[in-house]
């Protein structure tokens, strides 16, 4: 498009005219088009987030119409009949709750007192000195995502540019939340593929050299992807390296009760940890030991060496709380606190906790004497047995994990990882079918 | 004496090496928080033995015997949910019944942008969450845009946008003289702001001051944020609550939907349905096409991922059963036009009384405001006055 000075030369006096009223016309519908522009969309450029690694796998799932198809997806267990469990003392307490027709009022910003004494005692044992000398700062959380991304916030606050050490591999989420909160982190080795075990000398080796001062997540039991935890002497080792450094250990305990089932040997690391009077940070879940996926329920906690500190900090976590969700959903805390507050009622869930658990061993067992019979090489597959909790590494790579979901429609995360929640002993054998046939039949 | 003194000294020494930081601790830097100006005025009020004790703080509905109250319609809600519920994850995006009956409710039930799935919507932490929400994806997909937030405005929004790290300017909206609205410096604020501007909104019945903006006023910042090109989000709290009906108090969301904004929104059920203690609302933010709205979505999602993974049941199951439910949804209007009309009494009574008490001082900005809060135009020192010696309490810029 030429100038409009050429213009002028070419149109001579009366051209000018039209082109003054020309040019007007344009800036005024150019005004329209301003006004106009306003409707596009200040998001233009907005692409679609990728589908969520692990959430997206059930689905996928759904979306599959194969009969034999199976989710050994998402963490959430299932009955034998591969339906989702809603817990008897957890219906119980909802009709409690329905009976006595509470309030809706909100929370304080720390949440339901009662629940976030009950987290504690569960946590540490009820009789521990540090919850009587009240260094314990425990605020209730929206589940172990919400606890654990309060505990990033504080990091990143309290200690700017200090790193988290996460594990190799660790839970899919784990990085976001640091990503989000803007905590640098980095990992150390944890997973051996040669072993399908625990590469302990590589753990210690990568903690020893982070930088002093750092926060080094650990899984308290049942550890999420590989169901591969530390034996109690390999604990010891990693709680001296870590004192040794003056790192802080920050705990993630998604599955206390639904490990081993039992609550007191599944904190028994925690616990381990606070009796050498170090100071540590844990994120609790009630999803999956009370089965309330749903409704949110956990707690961060931090033990300090002071009640003071305790109170500081808890402070500064309500504070992080109130601009993210200013007071945490009532329900889930109501629910655990009736349960845990009423001994029938909590004898009851232990017994659940030994069901739930009961069910997944034995299920691992299945799956394991399912692929001997049918693996005659000699291939030591006892890692399956070894593994605790719901998970199992099977040590499938990722092209081997496509085989499983795309010829057997057997639905897992890419990284080999399957929950045994939902996997039921009737699916065993077509299971180990599945399994052979990948790890042999595909590179 | 100086034996022993040796002896656990090194006994000291010795248990302290074990436990290298147990004597000091990691976090000596952290100070104790201030109180929230909102949730510490309940905490102190909770403290405070004397039996006249009055809370008249934070914003949650009470009856005439001063008591919490349930609406009828959730407590029927919570009766046909009882043991229906199977306690699975909610999508990340939460529950999607309750999201359409949710966006029906701002955007009208025949609203075209609903017929061209255009918005892109997600359940959320009650309002709080919702704004959080949008904090974070306004930072991340416009990193150099700041937010306007009216002066005054609920305290939390401050913090909210503060740590989603959006720069926030302030712009005119409350005229103590006449406690009404500074509506001329608003319009100035709105002309002067660059081009493109992000403003914080309310939609209804302001907080803390109760002052709206009329219809015609509404009209007029609509226009100006065409010309402008400005982004409105509006926080809709009080859907119901300020006038006793829904319909008419989404009229400024209404009045800018008709004149083509994509807006964003955050709603709130904690005020309208009862429903503090849940936490159930809703993001929406209106997009170009049904593509855009399912990116959109897609990236509030992630955002929710690593705060919270997905947002809790139960709150929502009630409100999607009461407004799914004709009988209970009609339930809820009655109940809501109740609320309402006592807070309209009250105002009534209040001011009557003041005025026949003898004060010499105009009144009038009781009933002439909206909503669940008074701006009564008392100090700092005599709100502390008012709760010093007579127990009674509120927040410290007079907010009632």
């Amino acid at each position: 498009m030429l100038p409009p000075s050429s213009y002028f030369y070419m149109m001579g006096n009366f051209g000018l005219q039209i082109l003054v009223i020309v040019i007007s016309f344009l800036q005024s519908l150019g005004r329209i088009t301003m006004a106009v522009a306003v409707d596009v969309s200040q998001f233009e450029s907005i692409t679609m987030a990728p589908p969520d690694p692990i959430l997206g796998v059930s689905e996928a799932f759904r979306a599959d119409t194969h009969e034999m198809k199976l989710n050994l997806g998402v963490g959430a267990y299932r009955t034998e009949e591969l339906q989702p469990y809603v817990l008897g003392v957890v219906k119980k307490a909802e009709n409690l709750m329905l009976e006595r027709g509470e309030f809706k009022e909100y929370l304080p910003i720390e949440g339901l007192a009662a629940f976030n004494k009950a987290t504690a005692e569960l946590l540490l044992g009820a009789d521990n000195p540090i919850i009587k000398q009240q260094r314990i700062a425990t605020v209730q959380g929206l589940s172990g995502t919400g606890s654990l991304r309060l505990a990033a916030a504080l990091i990143e606050r309290y200690f700017p540019g200090a790193k988290v050490l996460i594990s190799s591999p660790t839970w899919g989420n784990h990085k976001n939340i640091f990503n989000d909160a803007r905590v640098p982190w980095s990992e150390y080795r944890y997973y051996d593929p040669k072993t399908v075990g625990l590469d302990f000398d590589g753990m210690i080796s990568d903690i020893k050299a982070a930088p002093e001062g750092s926060f080094i997540l650990l899984h308290g039991c049942a550890h999420n992807p590989t169901g591969i935890d530390p034996t109690p002497e390999q604990w010891e080792a990693i709680a001296d390296v870590i004192q040794e450094k003056n790192h802080i250990p920050f705990f993630d305990v998604a599955y206390q009760g639904f490990a081993s089932g039992s609550l007191d040997a599944d904190a028994s690391s925690v616990r381990l940890f606070a009796a050498r009077g170090m100071e540590l940070l844990v994120a609790q879940s009630y999803s999956k030991n009370l089965g309330l996926y749903a409704e949110r329920i956990g707690a961060i906690n931090v033990v300090c060496s002071s009640a003071d500190a305790a109170a500081r900090v808890k402070s500064q976590l309500k504070r992080i709380a109130r601009p993210m969700y200013s007071n945490p959903p009532v329900h889930g805390a109501r629910i655990v606190a009736n349960v845990v507050g009423d001994p029938a009622l909590f004898s009851e869930w232990k017994e659940e906790m030994e069901l739930m658990a009961g069910r997944i061993k034995s299920v691992r067992q299945k799956l394991y004497d399912s692929i001997c019979a049918k693996d005659k090489s000699g291939k030591d597959w006892s890692y399956i047995l070894k593994q605790i909790g719901m998970f199992s590494f099977t040590g499938l790579n990722r092209a081997q994990s496509d085989n499983m979901t795309d010829k057997w429609h057997v639905y897992m995360t890419k990284d080999g990882r399957i929950s045994l929640a939902g996997l039921s002993a009737a699916k065993c054998e077509y299971l180990a079918d599945a399994i052979i046939d990948s790890f042999y039949n595909v590179s | 004496m100086a034996l022993r003194a040796a002896i656990s000294a090194r006994v000291l020494s010795s248990s302290s090496a074990r436990g290298a930081r147990s004597m000091s601790s990691w976090w000596q830097g952290v100070q104790p928080a201030p109180k929230d100006p909102i949730l510490g005025v309940t905490e102190a009020f909770l403290a405070d033995p004397s039996p006249s004790k009055v809370n008249v703080g934070v914003g949650a509905y009470r009856d005439d015997n001063g008591k919490p109250v349930v609406l009828e319609c959730v407590r029927e809600a919570e009766r046909r949910i009882a043991g229906t519920s199977n306690m699975e994850y909610l999508p990340m995006g939460g529950s999607i019944k309750m999201v359409d009956e949710t966006l029906k409710l701002a955007y009208g039930e025949n609203s075209e942008l609903l017929k061209d799935k255009r918005i892109a919507a997600v359940q959320a932490l009650s309002g709080t969450g919702a704004c959080r929400l949008f904090a974070d994806f306004q930072r991340r997909f416009c990193p150099d845009s700041q937010v306007y937030i009216p002066v005054p405005t609920w305290s939390n929004h401050h913090n909210i946008w503060r740590d989603a790290h959006v720069p926030q300017r302030t712009y005119h909206y409350y005229h103590p003289e006449s406690k009404g609205l500074d509506f001329a410096s608003l319009m100035d604020d709105i002309k002067n702001a660059p081009n493109g501007s992000f403003f914080l909104l309310h939609a209804c019945a302001h907080n803390p001051t109760g002052v709206d903006p009329s219809e015609e006023q509404w009209r007029e910042i609509s226009y100006q944020f065409k010309v402008k090109g400005h982004f409105a989000f509006f926080d809709m709290a009080y859907q119901g609550f300020a006038s006793g009906d829904p319909e008419r108090d989404a009229k400024s969301i209404r009045i800018f939907l008709e004149d083509g904004h994509q807006i964003g929104c955050s709603q709130s059920y904690a005020k309208n349905m009862g429903l503090y203690g849940q936490r159930v609302g809703c993001l929406s933010v209106v997009c170009e096409d049904e593509k855009q709205a399912v990116a959109v979505k897609s990236q509030l999602q992630q955002l929710a991922r690593p705060m919270y993974s997905n947002p809790p049941l139960h709150g929502a199951l009630i409100v999607s059963h009461i407004l799914g439910d004709p009988n209970l949804k009609k339930l809820w209007l009655k109940e809501v036009k109740v609320m309402a009309e006592r807070i309209i009494g009250m105002r009534m009574a209040l001011r009557e009384n003041l005025e026949k008490l003898g004060s010499p001082l105009s009144w009038k900005h009781i009933t002439n405001q909206i909503g669940m809060f008074c701006y009564s135009g008392m100090t700092p020192e005599q709100v502390d006055r008012l709760t010093n010696e007579y127990h009674i309490y509120l927040t410290r810029n007079g907010r009632i």
